[in-house]
């Protein structure tokens, strides 16, 4: 590796050794600063790095997955600014001054499972996995924005998602439990 | 799958932007990014510079201007499909943004980076030239304005020179009480539309047709108008023998083929579905006789 | 007609239990997956998301479907700052015992020189065929040195189709090639010719059958380590194999495979595209001992179209033959199988879709011929229902057309012929690949077929259509029947083992790639040990804790590995109980094993943990075992077989065609499934759901398409169309548990059941909805335009 890269340093100072920036000296770069779930950063960051290989390669944020980087199977998908997007079609320099969430930020403070993730478990939400960090994501969205989806809302929000494994079925049921517990507790 | 390298410029400004591109070679203006870096991505386009729209002042936002609604070149999709504005004056709009990709991308995307993208399938130049819209183009040479019907010259080809950018569309709504319905068939909900049908109807008292359009994309290189549908409706009360004229007009027009949609399904679909966006416009109008 | 056969669950008599006879407390019950929380949390570990710093590898491929190499030259690429190496064919052979891969199942009558090589260096045969690997310090600097690869290529003629690649004037698919045709397969059994002879009727059905890829949402992926001073090789490989893949790197790189250790890490998916050894999971650890650092390769999404193996096309001209009730009285004809330009794996896929078309029927006498087909295509290899889907397929269309003909209600044709109850266990007149005569072993299809006709109203169904059609509305309904031949052997290895620690722990060498299998074997162990399902942690895929292993495919983890599971961890039971029975002084028939430790009955304050005797286990230097016990909590499980369970499965749906558009839009799908003692039932509807949506893919929606130059014309999920979450219905799933008697724990495999009959249900019922046009259907996938044109005639 390039020892000239320039490990990414939050605002408090220290140092992320653990699975720093990778950029070669004759990349074009530029320092920014954002936030990440809810942690202020602030990176070099090749210019031409996709925000997806950013988070998971200079982030160690290895929860979005790339499964297609056309934008398509929406296994990258990731909130920037409050809403959901593809992190395969943003560039990471595009984030600067941005508050952007992954999927690490959705399980309670305590660890536990949100009540969405706590669903998918107990409804087999899920199987390889591999897709799932995206659709927590847009279904945090959805629930966020309407608390009471019907079953053709929720499929709505998920076509924008690939899942080979499930055949979506129990997502739907995961997503429709959660709904009706977050309108419970409230 | 990596984009190849590039410089990365973030203007602030129109005029900053402006300058960038006349003075950067090989510049792409960057918008939502839901084509362009898909397109990076597999190395279909290597431009020297990007230049990002995204945080240029006063490209974005929708508002209100002498009886027109002005869309900023940068307005998310998803803007349009909660703006209460769009929905109550330009409902066909509103309509046709559901059938654009997902909310993930709606999100992202932009109603400029579609016009100047021109998927001959994609919904918003499809509106675009089914309201007539009016496109304010910012360059070098300072401002111009365009037809939609002047900007779509050719597949996947706007009239944009080097150096111009689009800065806003401005779309003046139809009268209350008109009638309007976006129809499209994809294999799958949020694809690229194989056809789609955008129809206006507005009426008289009697219930006469006095103003249609009627427009279909993914038929041709280009969103097409169909004058010849339009004057089977017009002056008609659109019965079932007219809409058939009318949806038969649209199977006339000359249809791209590729190996997996070949021009003849374009065309019958055309037909179907102009006749179902009719009967779906002519049943949303709100004549004051009916 | 919902009554399941078997009786209800807890009280399934566990056979070969030696234990004191109980109810059956963990199989059987949903417990909720031990592998969810971290995944859910984002910190699953996927292959790209090994924290190993690595050089990143790209490969320039192929664009062409055929041509010499002209001319290559790779100075540019090399000089790129960033770029560590650049291997060619040329330079790869310095680092491997053979530049052509080994073949993966052993056949003595296929073709030879008919595998991959590691990198093409003369000529290349598919678009997407290696040439060149860069390793680079990135993979975005890897990609601008394959830009800079001074590459000429001769095109050479191409061999596009099946068809073609029989045309004696074709071209021949590679120039070491003997034939197109890589093998002829003669399969059969009965009097065919005096069956078809004495018939009073025979139909024949001219069939196309396209299946296209397998589609994993996590693409391939190697990560390869090589340590000088120890001579070993550690290979993380998103792969469905680990251990065959250990083999091949072993002899690939000349290294003694105790020396070579392959982990699958995470798999994102598999259903078909992990099971065979890749050139790039030789490639990239022969970089990795040629450079002395680790590199890593992350198969892309656009490579993964092009580079990741394909099912495809397969064409059949068949005949059946009927008696005056439509009992069947043979079946014969003709597959013409594309394999692809290289054979990487046997010849499995033609043949079991050729040795499967009889299915759950009873058919006296069959004969089938098998032409595999060489294109210059991307190779081809069995995909989640492996030659199942269509052979369901051809048998059903078949079956469709007898009714017709014989203008008999459909389900009533297959009524007439499927293998009855009483008949178990029924000889197919076929023999496996492992020499063994197949048989099918238990099941009742005539209940199964009945109730998804209850379930779907089959008796009320034409009222509604003839309603709908007053209405301009088309509805049809389909039914396929299909069984699959599960649990695939020889054998899959399982230690389970009670560490001193008090962690239970099961190494397997089966696979886990989503289905939930580390669940499942946690059950089965927890079953028998009696502890909570989410204190056993499973091992799957590492060749460093077990020796031996098969992995995942054919539908046979379950089977195979949770039977190995279930004897390993009945063993490690009796065994702690009988040395409990010496460190407690109480009898074994008063002590109960539970929470992790054997309690004096109704004593519970008298005990011992499953640690203790562990670390009692592990003895101590000079000191003796107790007496009669060999060393370590630990046994290995390595249940063997060549029997196969039969899974069964009876699908009905309702479908609505649009005749404006060519658009089908399913309403209702009913699945039945018989797949024995259902282990844990929820993840087997998980499996049933996502199978059906893999079928509904192949039905309506995936086509791997390629022009008329082999060129692909498909190459991004915009244009090659998954199956997204609008366009499926709500699935009904309804299960049977008959046993299969062929295991200890009664279980039939059930990961690729779901998707075996759904084209055939589909396309069925798409016929039936467009009767009135007198529309027949041959072919799967049906596209809108396909269905259009059906409707008005070959020539609109």
């Amino acid at each position: 590796m390039n020892s000239q890269h320039i490990a990414a340093v939050s605002e408090a100072g220290d140092a992320r050794t653990d699975d720093a920036s990778t950029e070669p000296a004759s990349e074009p770069s530029r320092t920014i600063t954002l936030s990440v779930n809810g942690r202020r950063q602030t990176c070099q960051v090749s210019e031409r790095k996709h925000l997806a290989d950013f988070l998971r390669q200079d982030l160690a944020l290895t929860g979005t997955h790339v499964g297609c980087e056309h934008g398509v199977c929406g296994a990258c998908t990731v909130w920037v600014d409050g809403v959901t997007a593809r992190s395969c079609l943003m560039l990471a320099v595009q984030t600067d001054g941005s508050d952007v969430r992954t999927v690490e930020s959705l399980a309670l403070d305590g660890g536990g499972l949100s009540v969405l993730q706590q669903a998918f478990q107990d409804h087999h939400g899920l199987q390889c996995g591999f897709c799932t960090p995206g659709i927590l994501m847009s279904l945090t969205e959805l629930l966020r924005d309407d608390p009471e989806p019907d079953e053709a809302t929720v499929r709505l929000t998920l076509s924008g998602h690939l899942c080979r494994c499930t055949g979506y079925q129990n997502i739907v049921a995961a997503a429709l439990d959660a709904a009706a517990k977050l309108r419970a507790a409230r | 799958m990596k984009p190849p390298a590039f410089r990365y410029h973030a203007p602030r400004s129109l005029d900053e932007a402006l300058e960038l591109a006349v003075a950067l070679p090989n510049s792409r203006w960057l918008a939502g990014g839901q084509s362009l870096m898909p397109m990076l991505n597999f190395r279909l386009v290597s431009p020297e510079h990007l230049i990002d729209l995204n945080r240029v002042e006063g490209l974005a936002g929708i508002r209100e201007v002498d009886r027109a609604i002005v869309l900023g070149a940068m307005t998310r999709q998803r803007e349009i499909e909660f703006s209460p504005l769009v929905r109550a004056q330009l409902p066909l709009l509103a309509e046709a943004i559901h059938w654009v990709g997902h909310p993930q991308t709606r999100n992202r995307g932009t109603i400029g980076g579609s016009l100047c993208h021109l998927d001959p399938s994609a919904e918003q130049p499809t509106v675009a030239l089914a309201m007539d819209a009016t496109l304010s183009i910012a360059g070098p040479n300072g401002r111009r304005e365009l037809a939609m019907r002047d900007f779509a010259l050719d597949l996947m080809t706007s009239a944009l020179d080097d150096g111009e950018l689009l800065v806003d569309v401005r779309i003046v709504p139809w009268a209350p009480g008109h009638g309007g319905a976006f129809v499209e068939f994809a294999r799958r909900h949020g694809d690229f539309a194989i056809i789609s049908v955008a129809v206006l109807l507005e009426a008289d008292d009697g219930g006469r047709i006095v103003r249609a359009s009627i427009t279909l994309g993914g038929v041709a290189a280009t969103p097409v108008r169909v004058a010849a549908a339009e004057n089977c409706l017009l002056g008609t009360r659109v019965a079932p023998e007219e809409i058939d004229a009318a949806a038969k007009c649209c199977a006339m027009v000359d249809a791209l083929g590729d190996p997996q949609v070949p021009a003849w399904y374009r065309q019958r679909l055309a037909n179907t579905l102009a006749a179902r966006a009719i009967s779906l416009a002519h049943s949303r109008m709100k004549t004051t006789r009916s | 007609m919902d009554t399941p056969l078997a009786p209800p669950r807890p009280g399934i008599a566990l056979p070969g239990d030696r234990s004191p006879s109980k109810a059956r407390q963990v199989i059987g019950t949903r417990a909720p997956r031990i592998e969810d929380p971290a995944l859910l949390r984002g910190e699953g570990r996927y292959l790209d998301d090994l924290r190993i710093e690595a050089l990143h590898a790209a490969f320039l491929r192929s664009p062409h479907a055929h041509a010499r190499i002209a001319h290559l030259d790779c100075a540019a690429a090399g000089a790129l700052p960033g770029v560590v190496a650049v291997f060619d064919a040329t330079a790869i052979a310095r680092h491997v015992t053979n530049l052509r891969m080994p073949l993966g199942f052993p056949s003595a009558t296929l073709q030879k020189d008919i595998t991959p090589w590691v990198l093409s260096g003369t000529e290349v045969a598919f678009v997407g065929e290696a040439i060149v690997m860069v390793v680079a310090e990135t993979r975005y600097i890897a990609e601008d040195a394959l830009a800079l690869i001074d590459i000429d290529f001769a095109p050479l003629p191409v061999v596009h189709d099946v068809h073609q690649a029989l045309d004696a004037a074709a071209p021949l698919v590679r120039s070491d090639a003997v034939s197109n045709i890589a093998e002829r397969v003669p399969v059969g059994f009965g009097e065919v010719e005096q069956a078809f002879a004495r018939a009073p009727h025979v139909f024949a059905e001219a069939l196309f059958v396209h299946r296209g890829a397998a589609h994993p949402m996590e693409g391939r992926g190697v990560l390869a380590r090589y340590d000088a001073a120890l001579d070993t090789m550690t290979v993380w490989t998103s792969t469905q194999m680990s251990h065959e893949v250990m083999h091949a790197v072993a002899v690939m790189l000349g290294m003694d495979p105790h020396n070579v250790r392959v982990i699958a890490p995470d798999v994102g998916g598999g259903f078909g595209a992990k099971y065979l050894t890749y050139p790039e999971e030789v490639a990239v650890p022969a970089a990795a001992r040629a450079l002395g650092r680790p590199v890593k390769w992350v198969e892309d999404r656009a490579e993964h179209f092009v580079s990741a193996i394909h099912e495809r096309d397969q064409y059949w001209d068949v005949e059946i033959a009927v008696d005056a009730r439509a009992l069947i009285l043979g079946v014969r004809g003709r597959l013409l199988h594309d394999q692809g330009a290289y054979t990487p794996q046997g010849i499995n896929l033609p043949y079991n879709a050729a040795t499967s078309v009889t299915g759950p029927y009873r058919v006296p006498a069959y004969a089938m011929e098998v032409l595999i087909c060489q294109t210059n295509k991307t190779p081809v290899v069995p995909v989640r229902g492996a030659g199942y889907p269509q052979a369901a397929f051809v048998m059903e269309r078949l079956l469709d057309r007898v009714a017709r003909e014989l203008a008999l209600d459909r389900a009533e044709v297959r009524a007439r012929n499927l293998i009855p109850p009483e008949k178990m266990p029924y000889e197919k007149g076929l023999t496996n690949r492992a020499g063994v005569r197949s048989v099918v072993d238990s099941g009742n299809y005539a209940v199964c077929q009945s109730a998804a006709l209850a379930r779907i109203d089959y008796a009320g169904f034409r009222a509604r259509q003839t309603t709908a059609r007053a209405q301009g509305r088309y509805l049809g309904l389909g039914l396929a029947n299909a069984v699959k031949a599960t649990s695939r052997g020889p054998f899959e290895s399982a230690v389970v083992r009670v560490s001193p620690s008090g962690r239970i722990g099961v190494y397997t060498g089966a696979l886990a790639m989503g289905q939930g299998l580390a669940t499942a074997l946690a059950q089965i162990c927890a079953e028998q040990l009696n502890v909570p399902v989410d204190s056993v942690h499973v091992t799957c895929g590492d060749t460093g804790y077990v020796s031996l292993g098969m992995g995942g495919f054919a539908s046979r983890q379950t089977v195979m590995a949770g039977s190995s599971v279930h004897l390993a961890a009945l063993e490690v039971r009796n065994k702690a109980l009988k040395v409990a029975e010496q460190m407690l002084e109480i009898a074994a028939d008063d002590l109960v094993l539970k929470d992790g430790r054997v309690e004096v009955a109704e004593r519970p304050h008298l005990h011992v943990s499953l640690g203790e005797i562990a670390r009692k286990l592990k003895g101590a230097p000079g000191y003796s075992m107790p007496a009669g016990i060999t060393p370590g909590l630990e046994a290995t499980g390595m249940f063997q077989t060549n029997a196969q369970a039969h899974a069964n499965m009876c699908h009905a749906c309702e479908v609505e065609v649009d005749i404006g558009t060519g658009g089908v839009r399913i309403l209702r799908y009913v699945a039945v499934h018989d797949s024995g003692t259902l282990v844990n039932p929820m993840l087997a509807e998980g499996q049933i759901h996502g199978g059906i949506v893999h079928g509904i893919g192949n039905a309506l929606f995936e086509k791997m398409g390629y022009d008329d130059e082999a060129q692909p014309i498909t190459g991004t999920f915009a244009d090659y169309l998954l199956p997204t979450s609008t366009e499926i219905p709500q699935i009904e799933v309804i299960f049977f548990e008959t046993p299969s008697p062929t295991n200890p724990i009664g279980v039939k495999g059930i990961g690729e059941a779901g998707t075996i009959p759904v084209a055939p249900a589909i396309v069925s019922a798409v016929e039936d909805a467009l009767a009135p046009f007198g529309v027949q259907i041959a072919e799967a996938p049906l596209s809108p335009v396909r269905i259009l044109e059906l409707i008005l005639g070959e020539q609109p």
